[in-house]
């Protein structure tokens, strides 16, 4: 097999998520030939293919689409930077994160090429057979690709483990410019990039995070998730929040855990106030430990929480606050 | 410019599927289904563009079974003006795939001639998020996936849209014609009142089937199996912080 993984990078490095995707790339084949795709511009990217050259052992070449059209994460230049790459190598498998970026862009780069792809793969049992959530994950689909090369998929990052197999100085894959002569008007310039607004913060990323806090609508308002971002200091954990809290403008969309929001899977994951839909409890369902905290003991969040307290979230919040040390 | 939305009949989100026993899918039969709620969220972003003077007509399509036109009369009670029926009969272990349905889709596109194409961004049935993307690419049309607010500008022939991504919201701006995929956040759809149930039991739908629009809906997926997720372990209830605390600390051992 050969693979070609399409990567995001981000301040000079490889995304962790990226690193998940060259997990699934060694889940598809201990020989798998693994060729890593940058697009962007200036000297991040270049930082970024540098540490892609050493991500993982299985890579043996890195693909660098230096274009100010790819600075931005815009499906339409980026379709065809994949297809464009995809004709010229020929691999067996073309791999995405399920990123916003890799949602994007995965399946209008998959119609260019007329195949299929596999959404949200969580499982690899064969080079062509994958295990996918359907449902919400309520159900799990195996299921096998017959068609056409290449066999395109987007991977769920948490339940593909970046290795930790240390690199040999000495492998370090070479890196190759990308031949953008296909860059040309046509559907590139159709769409323009305007802005992002976002928030900073010093947390962990959600999506990666090793600890994650959540609240619902029994949060009760914007003011009262400070309580909770006090909390997240402490554990060095990321903040989330259900659908209801989000749409009652308590915290921004980009906190939404859920079918349709972030998919985590944290060693630990602490609800406040989460009632536990099923769009919900989607997205958090492969924590390691999960702690529910919830006044109403029939909650449906307590059928998957390991420890639950029926009580309520601000008294047992402030006592947290005083009884965790504080994170060195 | 008309507005093209494509909706979808799915298990109703509120409904608790339940894998078969054979293990070939889920249980879809006497199972209440809807309209996928994004595609709701679709059809009203249309009709409100409509409503705002940006749209003069819109028009609801389905691929689908029979069954399938009353998601189609769902759509054209909440205000749509037409809609299009292309019949499939599925077969579950060779599902109709987002490929082909994009495909379909891009013939009734060619059709129709919209100025603008709203899907929903995913149907929450296979969880694929594919359809919307495929259909821009095919039309080489540019993309707005995951919209949390939609802006026409009918005389420069442009739409901005924000969409929802990982790091907060992004903004771009499409040249029209475009296709556009909805997010939870775009609107809230409206409910069809009596009135207007009545009143689309006399609006049009077209009937076509794939062949007629000439289009390969060959799959190239195999459904082997479909099973339960693992069931996680029933946990206990807690009566204090400190013992909550002492668990995480020394039985979990994640503090």
């Amino acid at each position: 097999a050969s693979t070609l993984v399409v990567a995001e990078h981000e301040g000079g490095l490889v995304k962790p998520s990226s690193l998940s995707a060259l997990a699934a790339a060694e889940a598809i084949g201990k020989y798998n030939k693994v060729s890593v795709l940058l697009g962007g511009s200036g000297p991040a990217l270049h930082k970024a293919a540098d540490h892609a050259a050493s991500s993982h052992p299985l890579v043996s070449e890195v693909l660098v689409a230096d274009s100010e059209a790819l600075a931005h994460p815009l499906a339409e230049p980026w379709a065809e930077l994949l297809r464009s790459v995809q004709l010229k190598g020929g691999y067996s498998h073309v791999i995405t994160s399920s990123t916003s970026f890799g949602k994007n862009l995965l399946p209008r780069a998959a119609a260019l090429l007329d195949v299929s792809p596999v959404t949200d793969v969580t499982a690899i049992t064969e080079p062509r057979v994958f295990v996918r959530p359907i449902y919400a994950g309520n159900a799990l689909c195996t299921v096998k690709y017959t068609g056409e090369d290449p066999c395109m998929m987007s991977i769920r990052s948490t339940s593909f483990s970046p290795t930790t197999d240390a690199m040999s100085e000495s492998k370090v894959a070479p890196i190759t410019q990308v031949d953008l002569s296909f860059l040309s008007e046509g559907t590139i310039g159709k769409s323009t990039w305007v802005n992002l607004t976002s928030q900073d913060t010093e947390r962990p990323d959600l999506a990666n995070a090793r600890v994650v806090v959540t609240g619902g609508r029994g949060l009760k308002s914007a003011e009262n998730f400070k309580l909770l971002e006090q909390l997240a200091e402490k554990l060095g954990a990321a903040v989330g929040a259900t659908r209801a809290a989000v749409d009652a403008g308590y915290v921004p969309n980009d906190l939404q855990v859920g079918q349709t929001g972030k998919i985590v899977a944290p060693e630990l994951y602490m609800a406040f106030g989460v009632s536990g839909a099923i769009q919900h409890l989607a997205g958090m369902r492969d924590s390691k430990v999960i702690v529910a905290v919830n006044k109403d003991a029939d909650a449906p969040i307590f059928q998957v929480a390991d420890y639950g307290l029926v009580a309520d979230l601000f008294e047992v919040l402030d006592e947290l606050l005083k009884k965790i040390p504080e994170k060195k | 410019m008309k507005i093209l939305v494509a909706v979808k009949r799915v298990v109703d989100y509120a409904v608790k599927v339940r894998v078969r026993p054979d293990r070939t899918g889920v249980e879809t039969a006497n199972v209440k289904m809807s309209m996928n709620p994004f595609c709701e969220i679709a059809v009203e972003e249309a009709l409100r563009l409509r409503e705002a003077g940006a749209a003069a007509e819109v028009v609801a399509a389905t691929v689908g079974p029979a069954q399938s036109v009353d998601t189609l009369r769902t759509a054209l009670a909440m205000g749509a003006d037409r809609a299009v029926h292309v019949l499939h009969d599925p077969d579950p272990a060779r599902p109709l795939l987002p490929l082909a349905v994009a495909k379909i889709l891009r013939a009734v596109t060619l059709q129709e001639k919209p100025g603008l194409v709203i899907l929903g961004k995913q149907a929450i049935d296979d969880d694929c998020n594919q359809t919307g993307q495929m259909l821009a690419g095919l039309l080489q049309w540019p993309q707005g996936t995951f919209a949390s607010k939609v802006i026409l500008d009918k005389e420069k022939q442009k739409a901005t849209v924000e969409r929802e991504v990982d790091g907060g919201i992004e903004t771009i701006c499409l040249d029209l014609p475009a296709v556009i995929t909805t997010d939870l956040r775009l609107n809230q759809p409206r409910y069809a009142t009596l009135p207007n149930i009545m009143k689309a039991k006399s609006k049009v739908i077209k009937k076509v089937t794939p062949e007629e629009l000439i289009v390969d809906i060959r799959s190239d997926m195999e459904v082997i199996e479909v099973n339960e997720p693992p069931k996680r372990k029933a946990g206990v209830v807690l009566s204090s912080v400190d013992e909550l605390l002492n668990k995480l600390k020394n039985e979990a051992r994640v503090l």
